[in-house]
Order: structure tokens, then sequence, then C-alpha cells
């Protein structure tokens, strides 16, 4: 199968490998996939307490080019938006910025899903939402 | 100096020889005539250049040349065997044991079957991918017309224990076919020590042309009948209709006589690169194991996982050497090898397997340039696996609650 160039880039030089200290209370990790399917992503954000900015992302996968290249533009994505911003990053932008053909859609989808599981780990550890707009349930 | 991309998968097919082309290239032009036309010459010569093409591919395999029915291939001649044999016998009975690894030309022959009112026994395979003879022996009934397992295996070189299947058949008074696609040529086979009442082969799997190959069926003790698929002119002795594919037929021989000289330089040849390879990969990379039986195998295949490596991610990052992956990560429902599965391999290590196929082209330098780059992609990747690192960690994956989708 033909990859796209930005699959092949972000592959070759995938963008924030990478471990964040899980225990550390402003650190998200969400862990989606099964080995047995042959997908795992790891998905880490670091929250600025003080803003509710995402300052860092580190993502590790297991899985095909397309799947990396899809959480390694995931960090990208992440660094900068607003835990609220950032669950509002849909799989369908992965999609387009990558150009990956429909057998490799499931791939920007399980970015998604380790987007909301890291955000939920995170507010998780938070405690009870501190505004209004986290009350949206992810 | 190295070419690339490096070939790697003579599994699936192989580089013809430039000799077998050599003896084809008259019977295109030149001598064009159809082998079944009898009243001039071009037919005679044509026919001539079949017989010795015939000749030199049953001097290979121990047969006669009147035992042997060419045909487009071996997925052909695995459909007329096992659907001509069921067809014929089936007054006889109606039940057939075939292995659960075998090549989906043989499967899907009788899955098809099935449909059809057959019974059919798929045998389970062991770790090493041998099927069991006890098992084999206690499957068959008096309803049992053949017994279908394969000689070598496509993905993980098993051999199986094809000699003894043979003699067990022969006991029970029941007809053994195997799929000799990957051993003929390969290795050394004989249908008259190995047992075998048919055998299905194709040419370009030994240095030969596409689109031709043949079905060894046994003409005495037992005399193997068969109900024809193709119907049509009654050539190849009214088993298979259809006008010779003569340069194919030429080539097919060509390739046969070239491997029967060469083969035991040729074995002695492959396993040497092949465990040059082995070696050098196991000594780097830890977590890394071999698919498939070390002692029963082809010896020019090696079938390895990295574990924690998804295999589609690591053919992307050796694009300069053209392997196989055993996961076809290319639909939703990520389908790993059914191969490695039937060994009991997790699907885990099934999706990180690649399958490495040696052949009489390949050098030194290409089989140190593949280990070298191998290695470093499977480090490159581990370094990105969050599964690598979990456990490293300590974390006992099979522990870990994971969110299938």
């Amino acid at each position: 199968m033909a990859y796209s160039d930005k699959v092949l880039d972000h592959y070759n030089s995938p963008r924030n490998v990478g471990s964040l200290d899980k225990k550390d209370p402003h650190v998200g990790t969400g862990l989606v996939g099964a080995p047995e399917c042959g997908d795992v992503m790891k998905l880490q954000i670091r929250v600025n307490p003080d803003t509710g900015v995402i300052e860092d992302a580190k993502f590790k996968t297991f899985g095909c080019g397309s799947a990396i290249a899809s959480s390694s533009l995931a960090t990208e994505m992440l660094k900068g938006r607003t835990v609220d911003e950032a669950g509002q990053i849909k799989n369908t932008q992965i999609v387009n910025e990558l150009s990956l053909p429909p057998v490799k859609i499931h791939c920007s989808v399980l970015a998604e899903d380790a987007i909301k599981a890291a955000i939920e780990d995170y507010r998780a550890k938070q405690g009870a939402p501190a505004g209004g707009a986290l009350q949206q349930s992810v | 100096m190295l070419q690339f991309p490096i070939y790697l998968d003579n599994h699936a097919t192989t580089r013809m020889d430039p000799r077998v082309l050599e003896a084809m290239l008259p019977y295109f032009t030149e001598n064009f005539g159809n082998a079944a036309s009898r009243n001039h010459s071009f037919g005679w010569v044509a026919e001539e250049a079949v017989e010795k093409g015939r000749k030199q591919i049953a001097d290979l395999i121990g047969a006669t040349s009147k035992e042997i029915v060419l045909t487009s291939g071996a997925t052909e001649s695995n459909n007329l065997a096992i659907k001509g044999v069921a067809e014929m016998y089936a007054q006889k009975g109606n039940h057939i044991i075939t292995a659960a690894t075998e090549h989906k030309a043989v499967l899907d022959t009788c899955k098809r079957l099935e449909k059809h009112g057959c019974r059919v026994t798929y045998l389970p395979v062991g770790q090493d991918g041998l099927v069991d003879l006890d098992q084999l022996r206690e499957a068959i009934t008096d309803k049992t017309v053949l017994v279908s397992i394969m000689y070598g295996n496509n993905e993980i070189g098993t051999i199986q224990p094809v000699r003894e299947i043979g003699a067990i058949c022969r006991e029970k008074g029941v007809l053994f076919h195997t799929d000799g696609t990957q051993a003929v040529g390969k290795i050394p086979v004989s249908v008259l020590t190995d047992n075998i009442d048919l055998m299905s082969f194709s040419a370009h799997k030994m240095y030969g042309p596409k689109g031709v190959g043949g079905l060894y069926v046994r003409r005495k003790n037992p005399r193997v009948q068969l109900t024809a698929q193709m119907d049509g002119g009654g050539h190849e002795r009214g088993f298979r209709s259809g006008t010779l594919n003569v340069p194919g037929i030429v080539g097919l021989g060509k390739a046969a006589e070239l491997c029967s000289l060469g083969m035991t330089q040729e074995i002695a040849r492959a396993s040497e690169l092949r465990d040059r390879l082995k070696d050098k990969l196991l000594s780097e990379l830890d977590e890394t194991y071999i698919n498939g039986s070390v002692d029963h195998r082809l010896p020019h295949n090696l079938n390895i996982s990295f574990a924690y490596v998804e295999g589609e991610s690591l053919l992307m990052g050796i694009n300069d050497i053209a392997v196989s992956s055993g996961s076809a990560c290319t639909s939703a429902t990520l389908e790993p090898s059914y191969v490695l599965k039937a060994l009991g391999a997790g699907d885990d290590l099934a999706h990180s397997s690649i399958r490495f196929g040696i052949g009489r082209f390949n050098t030194d330098e290409e089989i140190d340039y593949t280990a070298n780059k191998v290695i470093e992609v499977v480090r490159k990747l581990r370094d990105l696996s969050p599964l690598y690192e979990m456990v490293k960690e300590g974390v006992d994956l099979s522990k870990v609650e994971w969110a299938a989708h």
C-alpha cells in the first residue's frame, strides 16, 4: 500500500515520542487498543493547572505506520490547546491531515479515543471538574 | 554491489532462471505449434517439447511421465486433486481430512465441498506446525476418501512427516494428496518413497515461469482416478482439457532439471544464508521468536516474530527489502495469519511476524544488509512501543484489561 507523504514523514520522524510521569497529578494518560488487534496507543498530556492549557504531550504506539502517524499528529494538535479544546478534536481532522485511506480510518479513531482517555484520566485526577465547561462528558 | 530492493520473498514467487527463459524462447515465435496437432511438424515439435518437459519434472519427483497432468499451477492442481477425488469416489465415502495450516487453495476447496455434502476434518497442528500422526490415524473413518496434507508450509516452512502420513493412508486404503508447491525443487521429494498418490506443484516457485504447474497422479498401486474439473478436448488423458502451454511446460521442465542438478548445493547454500540471518537477528534482539519447527523446516524459510513491534510498521521501515508480513493490516478487522494462529501463537505475536524466503540469487551481502536493517528498525519501533516499555517496567501484558476495538 502506498502511504501519503505526511504519514511517511511522521513515521520517519515521529514527534513527541516518549513518556511523562503518570503519577504526576497534572498528567493524564490514555492507553487504548489491544495487542491482539495490532494497535495499542499510549498518549499523555501535561496540563498547566493555572491556565488549563496542555503544555506537553507524548505518545508511544504499537501499530502500523498510519497508527504511528495518527498518534504523532495528535500530540502536535494537543500542545497549546486547553483541555476543553482538546476534547473537541475529531478523528476526521486526522484523516484529512494525513490523507488516510478508508482502511486506515480506524487508526484515527483510536487516536481520538486516546485523546479522550488521556483527558478523562487527567480530570479524574483533578477530582470534581473545576469549571462548568469541563462537565461535558467524554 | 547491492541492488535495491532486495528480494527475500521467494515463497511468493521466484525470479526466473535465465537458463529457463533461454529454453523457452524458441517456443513462442518459432516453434509455436499446438502439441495436440497430429498432422504436421509444428504439432510434432511442440509435442516433443512437452514430452521432454514432462519427463524432466517426472524425474525430479520420482514419477513416470504418464503420471504427470500439466495444469496452470498449484491452485488448479489442488482443486483438481481434491474435487476430482471427492467426485470420483463419492460412492465410497464423503469424508476428507486436511490440516488447519494448509494453503487457501486447499482449505477453500474443502470448504466448497462441505457445501456440497462432504464432511471435512481440519487437523490441528502442534506449536511446531506438525500434524499429529495418531490424530490423523484416529480421524480416518470408512467414509474417508482423501487425506490432503501439504509437504512444506508456505509461511513457516514446516515440513510435514509426509512419508509416515503416506504410509498410514496406504495402510488404511485412503488416497493421499500433498501440496508440494514449496517443497518440489527445493528438497528431495519422491512420490515412491514418500507414499504419495497425488501431488501438486508449480513452476514459478522453482525459478520457472508463472502460469504452469502440474499434478502427479499415481498410475499403479493404487491407480488413482479423478473426475475432470475442466471439460473440453480431452487433453492430458482426459484429466484436464485445454491447449497445452508449450513454452511454459518447456520452462517447467528446464526449471525442474536445474533444481535437480543443483539441489545438494542449493540446500546447503540456502540454509547457510538462512542461519546467518537467524543468528544475527536472535543475537542482537531480545524477545524474538522463530515460528514453526526448527528441525523440520524448508532450508530457505525463516519466519520470525519480533515481539512488541507491529509487522506492517516494520515492513514500512525496511521498504528496500521485499519480505512478507504475517499480519494483513489492510482492513478494519485486523486479521493476523491463520497459520501462526494455528500454532497457538498469540494474536499479538502473529501481528509481529515477518517471513523471509531465501532463494537461488540471494547473496551474503544482501543477508547482512537485511539483518542490520531489521535490527535497526526493530530497535527504533520498540523505542516507540508502549508494550515494550510496559514489559520492561515489569507489567504482565496478559493481565492488562485492553479496550479491544
